[in-house]
């Protein structure tokens, strides 16, 4: 397998950026609470996109419906030329099967807030499950595809070991190699620092601006603000259900134009 | 520390001793506890009381005990106890996750049917249900397979013929418990946190292969215990089953002793079995809760594990001790 983390940024050009990523108008109720109210947004193939905003803007909940594991309630989620979730055929939406949503999931990494290992795997067992089982790659291939994942993220000497024996920023950082097992096209963050110790943050993002360099396209929901300023192509300012606003981070970050953004990262920085 | 001439001692077994170099040893008096001593003499005393007057009991003959324990038909009877246990465990735990994965599944008929089902089997008594099970025969005097309201049949056979008493014990024991198990199922499967199954799902699993191999082994941790509480409870419940005339350990012994009139001498010797059965059947189940516990805590070595580790200090010490 070619190095996720150590290949060769490819050429960002305006010619060959393809929306991988392009959100129409969704939008998501819990009940009575709107948490999405209609959010339209594009990611190139290799961007970096920062989703930045107070708890309870729906940024994690928006994460969530690119995967499908939030159903949306309007609007449509293109992901690689398919429309995520839903066929459409003669003119209808048709809810996909699960076999057929699993299928497009495989080429969506995603990275969870509470890291969310398998307990009772070892580090390698938890990175080797889905491509045997799923992608039925040999096992010799995986497992030695596992140990070169693990060694990237800085875990060389941790295969054997159960998530128990981990640290969080350990665990965090074999969730992510777990995610890259599957080889997708885009990677999805959801708070992926939040539940580390300060100490242990660094470790974390360091992989991530690796990974970043390497050409993936990540959507990031952080709280990071330098992570964001250095390592995102853009940045989008979520608050109340609705994009405020979204840049560069020199715009967003450093010049905002909304008064909600700017009291946001004043109280956060 | 020059200038300290203190000789060094070696403090007293069981002494504690305080970690600091330089600090002056404490060699204490352990706590004692006269109380567990009185206790335990007490409840000596009276077991050994107990016991006597069992053993002296002119009413018990203690050769009809000695000549039965191992007697032909106590021991085929010991085996279908056994291969009852067995076979009914491992079929109700089949039906028993099928049965928890309908009531947990989303699809209402298959909810329903499981719920029906868990509420008419567990709110019956299980004794209830062996005789019913028992007497099928009386029921429905032959059993057809073909399509209901119209004359097409594919076979018919005599209820009797098709459903001897040890099936229909087999039939009654699985369907009770489980009910039982499905219950124990479900919980287990509650207790895994919900982040696995997304993860699984953002990994591009399927639901399937997310039950069988995140989510039931998982759940196998909560589900272990209980379940060999409840292979335990199977083992005596067999006996029920001398209602139907399986010849299972209690059905033999009763049958023993309304020849030979020995009832108590019987009943010891059936209770003689049935804790020896029981105590057996706690050995799979401790390596069993170490099997599905790893991950989540640190084990101990195994008591065989310990015992070798206890042989290797007995011969280290022995050694230090010749040299």
């Amino acid at each position: 397998m070619n190095s996720i983390l150590e290949s060769p940024s490819p050429v960002r050009t305006d010619e060959n950026r393809l929306p991988l990523v392009q959100a129409q108008g969704v939008r998501k109720s819990y009940g009575q609470l709107q948490v999405l109210k209609g959010i339209d947004l594009q990611v190139d193939a290799g961007q970096v996109m920062c989703l930045l905003g107070p708890s309870g803007s729906g940024k994690s909940t928006f994460l969530r419906c690119i995967n499908h594991l939030e159903r949306i309630d309007g609007g449509r989620i293109n992901f690689d030329g398919e429309l995520i979730g839903y066929a459409q055929r003669n003119g209808k939406l048709h809810e996909m099967k699960p076999r057929e949503v699993a299928r497009q999931r495989r080429g969506i990494g995603m990275v969870f807030q509470r890291f969310n290992l398998f307990p009772h795997l070892t580090a390698l067992e938890n990175i080797i499950a889905a491509p045997i089982g799923i992608k039925r790659i040999p096992k010799a291939q995986a497992i030695a595809q596992a140990h070169e994942l693990l060694e990237q993220v800085g875990l060389g000497d941790k295969a054997t070991l159960h998530p128990a024996k981990l640290s969080g920023g350990q665990q965090q950082r074999v969730a992510i190699a777990r995610a890259l097992a599957m080889e997708p096209k885009l990677m999805l963050f959801d708070e992926p620092t939040s539940a580390l110790d300060p100490e242990l943050v660094g470790d974390v993002l360091d992989v991530m601006q690796k990974l970043a360099a390497s050409g993936m396209t990540m959507i990031v929901v952080t709280h990071e603000i330098g992570f964001a300023r250095n390592v995102a192509d853009e940045v989008v300012f979520m608050d109340g259900g609705v994009v405020v606003e979204s840049g560069s981070p020199a715009e967003v970050l450093g010049n905002p134009s909304h008064e909600r953004t700017r009291a946001f990262l004043e109280n956060v920085i | 520390m020059a200038g300290n001439s203190t000789v060094h001692r070696r403090p007293a077994p069981g002494a504690i001793v305080a970690a600091e170099p330089g600090a002056h040893d404490i060699v204490a008096v352990p706590l004692r506890h006269p109380g567990r001593w009185v206790l335990a003499s007490l409840i000596l005393l009276a077991l050994l009381g107990v016991g006597t007057s069992l053993w002296q009991n002119p009413n018990i003959d203690h050769p009809t005990i000695a000549k039965y324990l191992f007697s032909d038909r106590i021991v085929a009877g010991a085996v279908l106890t056994v291969a009852l246990t067995i076979i009914t465990m491992v079929l109700s735990t089949i039906l028993g996750i099928v049965l928890a994965l309908m009531r947990l599944s989303a699809n209402p008929v298959l909810n329903s049917v499981a719920w029906l089902y868990v509420w008419i089997f567990r709110g019956t008594p299980l004794l209830v249900q062996i005789v019913f099970w028992g007497y099928l025969g009386l029921l429905y005097k032959q059993l057809s397979l073909g399509v209901p309201f119209t004359d097409f049949t594919v076979f018919t056979v005599d209820t009797n013929a098709l459903i001897p008493a040890f099936v229909a014990g087999v039939i009654a024991l699985t369907t009770n418990q489980a009910a039982y198990t499905a219950e124990i199922v479900r919980a287990g499967m509650l207790s895994v946190d919900q982040g696995q199954k997304e993860a699984c799902y953002s990994l591009g699993m399927t639901p399937l292969f997310t039950l069988f191999k995140v989510e039931l082994p998982q759940a196998m941790r909560v589900i272990i215990p209980p379940m060999g509480n409840e292979t335990i409870s199977m083992l005596k419940d067999t006996a029920l089953l001398s209602l139907i005339a399986v010849a299972e350990l209690y059905t033999v012994a009763a049958r023993i002793s309304s020849q030979n009139l020995h009832q108590v001498e019987l009943l010891i010797v059936v209770s003689i079995w049935y804790l020896a059965l029981t105590s057996i059947l706690s050995v799979p189940q401790y390596y069993l809760e170490r099997h599905y516990g790893r991950g989540s805590r640190t084990l101990g070595p195994t008591p065989i594990g310990r015992a070798v580790a206890l042989a290797h200090r007995v011969r280290r010490s022995q050694e230090g001790n010749r040299s």
